[in-house]
């Protein structure tokens, strides 16, 4: 895969992660080109079209479009089951996640997808096990988090 | 401040919706003064907000220096935003991301696999070919970490690795393919995925791990890596048919059981199954029944009884018709329908019909589909009828890009295979023809190309394609007028040259020349407009030939004042080709007219100037001009001058002004009068050269009369009409006569059959017997002679052209069977070995750099000290079989006699180094004490301290013998006060397992983390490695003793220190005192410093003369100073510490170094 990209109705742009290393001009540019396709395009009509040299898979799940570019031998099922399985993560991680969670933690669907996906590959097929390692990389974070706290809150009572 | 979190952020950002960009430029402000805080906290949230707002198209490149400050920080929290934002934000062009490499180094080594787990997902949105190399040696450590959440993306990462480090794929292959038999799914998947993706670039490499992938097939149930595997597979049959074969079975078993089994549907598009032969054509069956049935598409398989006759048959008919296909479907169904056309033509063209319905379909991605597979599907006899069609469509077409695509697609369909299934080229010059009415179009060059083609490798068409070229120029003004704006003008580039070029098959020249000679003629782009000049010339001359064959003086000089009356308005031309082909012809038709003019023939020698055919060449014919033997392309022809003599000698000018450039020892002191002659002298050279713009108008206007191009009538066309031009035949008609001589061959044949059943003598015609008519049976209209492209003589048949070398896929056709090379290692950071006998002037730049870097916060010392005669005792001490001792003694040597040759001059030790100095930040070497070396191994101790009371012991192990080395076990004995960190519910006697295996020869690294409570105190602990070493003898399970030495002066940071900072803390008076002397020192005083800061890890403060202040702190934040003097043979040292116990320790050591001097 070579990138992946959330965007709503309105053509705002949600989440993209590039695992093609791409200059941020470019990268602008294929957003809005694609975002632009993918708009037009009626509910009735195909899961997949064919832009460049990439076959774009995208499905839209309640206000949001996900979309993939895969090269010309990936299989376009596989890819419509990869969106699939990250929409579930994510339904699973926030408890029937809507637009608004994604735009409020979405540095969460982020992780998510990391623990996914790695480098437009597959990572891990069970959903089990990343939300597993995204429970424990959270908790982790939350133990320094209180660490940081409690001491900062030292340093402050030393400084005065 | 107050600090405002990404929610607020994001809320902020949606109350904002009319004036989003003020707000977001004004929260940009407070980030960068929240970037300015020494809070890591706030920075990181800093971060965080910016990621978001790279999202939204902001420009964070300004920030990416504080993305690396986050990324370092210690805190899993701000380290997992930082990556993020640099996954997010960094690409190849970023330039700090060099930087990262030993930031990402520390964190793949990190003791906590999330940090690494973090780093490696960065990494894989950023790598660079310099972080790859770099760091290609950590990540295949990492894919035998002990974690298999580490293992699966170590593996993953490493196909991004040898993407941009080829170099790094031999070397890491056999570990990759370790992790095909990987106990963990995720891992075995991980590198199933890997291989998988490598062996589709390049699949012959990776035809050895066919009998692998097989086992791996029949035993996995992870239908992801069913998948994966199957698609591999995809990529070996073709070059290993007996795989084919193989495959049925389990692949049937798969089908049978797996309809319910597959969740993810291998589609189509997989390229898996590609029947190559009748048991294919069953396995493809079911494959496609379990696939389409499962995706509601209505799948017909009549496999015909007759199997041995190799004449199975399927269809497949996805319901493609009506609404109620699922559209994605419909899409697939075409993509499969692709896929079975290369081996089995028949059974798709047998569904023309739905597959044209789909051409009408409301979407563009079902329609271009659609199209692809019409170009496979043609065939002599339904090649009209599907481009008929497709022109009904172009006609229909909305929106340009799709009729574009239409109209290659025909041009494609048409072409294809050197035009094999055209059987009439007048049908298809007419089809070009009818093509230029396309408006808008792109793509004119394309048919002008097509045209040029035909009517030169067609000798038959010329006369057909001459005359309706001369028909399309006749109406040029159409197309000039209409579409001077769009690509479709190009067609009459194609049209001048083909009535130039066969001008003898004209009907009307004359008519033609006046059509090439109309004004309206210049208002076309200037390349077509300079073909029109070449060739009214051709069609001149043959003109000229015809009138005075026939004896018409009078016509040939009418034709010639044409000429010269028409030609001046080319010759006023802006463009230069055009100019100049006009006007060189102008001349020479004058002066034809003057021959004329004293009636001596010229037509002749006028056609003279165009005798001779010319051919079509190859497009790559050039590349493929064997070069003749002994010719050397490299040689140079004349040795170039040498340097001393370039100076003078520049490249000569081409054409004068050779004598402006005077040498420069012309006589300078030139008097007025010289300088007066010249600048007159200039000024006529001025006057006299055309190109030099003058001062003064010009006299002479030379375009003064030049018809501007308002002055051009412009004809308004009601457009109302649809364009047909005018005397055009249509290329519908073509089809009718095309079935009316179809038929009409038929009859005959039938009558010839007959005869010769009659007769029973000549059967030579091949199906002659079969009633039914096949392609070959459509004998062409025309005789049709196609040329073919000319190729050099000894032209060299190759393949390579097809391969794009810009293909990054390429660098990875390595040979991976190969066994490894010595030189293929992948780069390992290397620690600089400092041995005591060091010489001194070695030393001094270093010192001498580090002082004058005051600002750097880290230093590396890197120093391995071997106690080697501790080493010797050991060796005596232990007794193992008296056979292999002597082996030993020997590698023992060899080993020392390395280490040597290891030392190199103190510059390419500091460029080796530099990298390690620029990162890995808080990271301290620990010198080697007591490390055993024992011969099948070297036990190498550095250690990294990370926290406050941790220190990190990497262990590289060395195996030097030719066992391979398995089994490993570490176990350290505990002290009360450093303690080594065991896996959660281990006991203390407990050995920890090194995560990998040693083959002979191989190095590798494992790392240990130890907690140490007081560090005022040297410490000593004793462990021990056992292994199974294995060779072909057999395994002999063996011992290895070992002492880790982590001595005070480990525990201390290099730390630059201000003098005046030196002075406050040493008039504080809360450090403690001590003093030591040592006698008998003959070195050198710097000397003497540098080898305090290296191995004791102290700064320098200050020196004057023999006396100089030293600095370092503790890694638990003891302040250590020293005051160094030196006497005559002597050296004292006074320190000051915070802590009197490590004071002292830390001067003993100290003095231990000092009496070695």
């Amino acid at each position: 895969m070579q990138f992946m990209l959330l965007f709503s109705r309105q053509g705002k742009l949600r989440l993209q992660k590039w695992y093609v290393p791409l200059s941020d001009k470019e990268k602008k540019k294929i957003t809005r080109e694609l975002v632009q396709t993918v708009l037009a395009r009626k509910p009735k009509m195909c899961s997949f079209l064919e832009w460049r040299d990439l076959k774009i898979v995208y499905k839209r799940y309640a206000s949001l479009y996900f979309c993939c570019a895969i090269e010309d031998q990936d299989n376009e099922l596989i890819t419509l089951e990869i969106i699939h399985r990250y929409v579930e993560l994510l339904d699973k991680y926030f408890g029937s996640v809507c637009e608004l969670d994604i735009i409020f933690n979405f540095e969460k669907a982020y992780f998510i997808l990391d623990e996914f996906l790695l480098g437009g590959e597959v990572q891990e097929t069970s959903k089990k096990n990343v939300l597993k390692a995204i429970e424990q990389a959270d908790l982790l974070q939350e133990k320094t988090e209180t660490m940081y706290h409690s001491k900062s809150f030292i340093g402050f009572k030393k400084a005065y | 401040m107050e600090v405002v979190n990404l929610q607020d952020l994001v809320r902020g950002i949606r109350n904002h919706k009319e004036d989003e960009a003020k707000y977001i430029s004004q929260c940009i402000d407070e980030i960068k003064q929240e970037l300015k805080q020494d809070n890591i906290a706030v920075k990181a949230n800093a971060v965080c907000k910016l990621t978001y707002l790279q999202m939204l198209g902001y420009d964070i490149s300004w920030a990416a220096f504080n993305i690396i400050e986050v990324m370092s920080a210690s805190k899993f929290t701000f380290k997992r935003i930082g990556y993020l934002a640099a996954s997010q934000s960094f690409h190849e062009g970023t330039d700090v991301i060099m930087l990262t490499t030993n930031q990402i180094r520390k964190d793949l080594s990190s003791p906590s696999q999330y940090d690494t787990g973090v780093a490696l997902t960065g990494l894989s949105c950023f790598v660079t070919p310099d972080l790859a190399r770099d760091l290609a040696n950590d990540i295949m450590t990492l894919m035998s970490h002990t974690k298999p959440y580490i293992r699966k993306k170590a593996v993953l990462i490493m196909y991004k690795v040898f993407l941009k480090y080829p170099e790094s794929l031999r070397p890491a292959f056999p570990r990759l393919k370790e992790k095909l038999e990987d106990p963990d799914p995720g891992v075995q998947s991980a590198a199933v995925n890997v291989i998988c993706e490598l062996a589709r670039r390049n699949p012959k490499n990776y035809l050895s791990l066919a009998p692998l992938f097989f086992k791996l097939m029949t035993s996995s149930t992870n239908n992801w890596v069913l998948i994966k595997i199957i698609k591999l597979f995809g990529a070996l049959t073709p070059l290993e048919p007996r795989l084919g074969k193989k495959l049925i079975e389990p692949l049937t078993n798969l089908i049978h059981s797996g309809i319910s089994v597959l969740p993810p549907i291998p589609a189509p598009g997989e390229g898996v199954l590609v029947p190559r032969g009748p048991e294919w054509v069953s396995a493809l069956a079911m494959v496609l029944t379990a696939v389409l049935t499962k995706l509601s598409v209505a799948v017909l398989i009549s496999l015909s009884s007759g199997m041995p006759n190799h004449s199975a048959s399927i269809q497949v008919r996805p319901s493609l018709g009506g609404d109620h296909g699922v559209p994605h479907l419909k899409y697939l169904g075409l993509l499969a329908m692709s896929k079975i056309l290369k081996t089995h033509p028949k059974s798709v063209q047998s569904h023309k019909d739905l597959i044209l319905q789909c051409l009408d379909d409301k979407d563009e991605s079902i329609r271009l589909r659609a199209l692809d597979l019409l170009y496979g599907m043609v065939s002599k006899k339904n090649l009209m009828e599907i481009v008929k069609k497709l022109m009904t469509h172009v006609d229909k077409a909305e929106g340009t890009t799709y009729r574009d695509e239409l109209l290659t697609k025909i041009i494609d369909i048409c072409s294809q295979s050197n035009y094999q299934y055209i059987t009439n080229f007048e049908w298809y010059i007419s089809i070009l023809v009818e093509l230029t009415r396309l408006e808008g179009t792109r793509h004119g060059h394309l048919i002008a190309a097509q045209m040029l083609d035909v009517a030169i490798r067609v000798k038959a068409i010329r006369k057909f394609a001459v005359s309706q070229m001369s028909a399309l120029l006749d109406s040029a003004h159409l197309l000039a007028s209409s579409t001077q704006r769009n690509g479709i003008c190009e067609v009459l580039y194609a049209a001048a040259w083909i009535c130039g070029e066969f001008s003898e098959h004209l009907q009307e020249p004359h008519h033609t020349l006046e059509a090439m000679l109309r004004p309206r003629v210049t208002t076309l782009p200037g390349h077509i407009q300079a073909v029109y000049v070449q060739n009214v010339v051709k069609l001149y001359a043959s003109i000229l030939q015809q009138k005075e064959q026939a004896g018409e003086a009078e016509g040939a000089q009418a034709v010639t004042q044409l000429m010269v009356d028409r030609l001046p308005q080319f010759v006023q031309s802006a463009d230069l080709e055009v100019q100049e082909r006009a006007s060189c012809i102008l001349q020479l038709v004058k002066h034809i007219q003057k021959l004329q003019a004293k009636d001596v023939p010229v037509a002749e020698e006028v056609s003279a100037l165009f005798a001779g055919e010319l051919n079509p060449v190859a497009p790559k014919a050039q590349k493929k001009v064997p070069v003749p033997e002994g010719l050397d392309l490299d040689a140079w022809i004349n040795e170039p001058l040498s340097d001393s003599e370039s100076e003078d000698e520049r490249p000569r000018a081409v054409f004068h002004e050779e004598e402006q450039r005077r040498p420069k020892h012309r006589p300078s002191e030139a008097d007025e009068e010289e300088l007066a002659r010249r600048r007159e002298a200039r000024k006529q050279e001025q006057a006299n050269n055309p190109f030099y713009i003058k001062s003064s108008p010009s006299p002479q206007k030379r375009y003064q009369d030049t018809p501007g191009v308002e002055h051009i009538p412009v004809v308004q066309i009601d457009l109302s009409v649809p364009l047909k031009v005018p005397g055009l035949p249509m290329s519908d008609q073509y089809v009718k006569l095309e079935e009316e001589r179809r038929h009409r061959q038929k009859l005959e044949k039938d009558k010839r059959r007959k005869k010769r059943k009659e007769k029973e003598k000549k059967g030579k015609r091949r199906h002659s017997s079969l009633p039914t008519e096949s392609d070959e049976d459509i004998a062409p209209a025309q005789q049709v002679d196609i040329v073919t492209e000319e190729m050099p003589e000894n032209a060299l048949p190759s393949d390579e052209d097809d391969k794009d070398p810009n293909d990054p896929y390429r660098a990875l056709d390595i040979d991976l069977d190969k066994p490894l090379a010595d030189s293929e290692k992948l780069p390992i950071q290397k620690h600089r070995n400092t041995e005591t006998s060091k010489s001194p002037e070695k030393d001094v730049p270093m010192v001498e750099k580090k002082s004058k870097k005051p600002k750097k916060k880290e230093k590396k010392h890197k120093q391995k000290e071997r106690d080697k005669e501790k080493k010797k005792e050991k060796e005596k001490k232990k007794s193992p079989k008296p056979k292999k001792k002597k082996h030993r003694k020997e590698k023992e040597e060899r080993t020392k006699g390395k280490k040597k040759s290891k030392k190199q001059p103190p510059g390419s030790e500091e460029a080796a180094g530099e990298p390690v100095q620029n990162g890995a930040p808080e990271e301290e070497q620990l010198p080697v004490r007591g490390t055993s070396a024992p011969p099948p191994r070297t036990c190498d101790i550095r250690g990294s301290l990370q926290e406050d009371s941790q220190v990190t012991v990497a262990i590289v192990l060395e195996n030097r013998s030719s066992s391979i080395l398995k089994g490993m076990e570490l176990s350290v004995l505990d002290s009360l006060n450093a303690r080594m960190a065991r896996p959660q519910g281990s006991s203390v006697h407990d050995g920890v397992p090194v995560p990998f295996q040693l083959p002979p020869g191989v190095s590798n690294e494992a790392q240990y983390v130890f907690t140490i409570q007081s560090i005022v105190m040297a410490q000593k602990l004793k462990g021990t490695l056992s292994f199974i070493a294995k060779n072909d003898e057999g395994a002999t399970h063996e011992k290895l003793d070992f002492r880790l030495h982590f001595s005070c002066s480990s525990y201390l940071i290099t730390t630059p220190c201000y003098s005046d900072a030196f002075a406050k803390l040493l008039e504080s008076g809360d450090l403690s005192m001590s003093s030591i002397k040592v006698d008998g020192i003959r070195m050198s005083f710097q000397n003497l410093l540098a080898k305090i800061c290296f191995h004791h890890h102290f700064s320098v403060v200050e020196r004057v003369d023999s006396c100089a202040s030293m600095y370092s702190r503790s890694i638990q934040g003891h302040h250590v100073c020293l005051l160094v003097k030196k006497g005559e043979n002597s050296v004292s040292v006074d320190g000051k510490c915070s802590d009197s116990t490590l004071l002292s320790n830390l001067l003993e050591e100290m003095k231990a170094t000092l009496a070695k001097c």
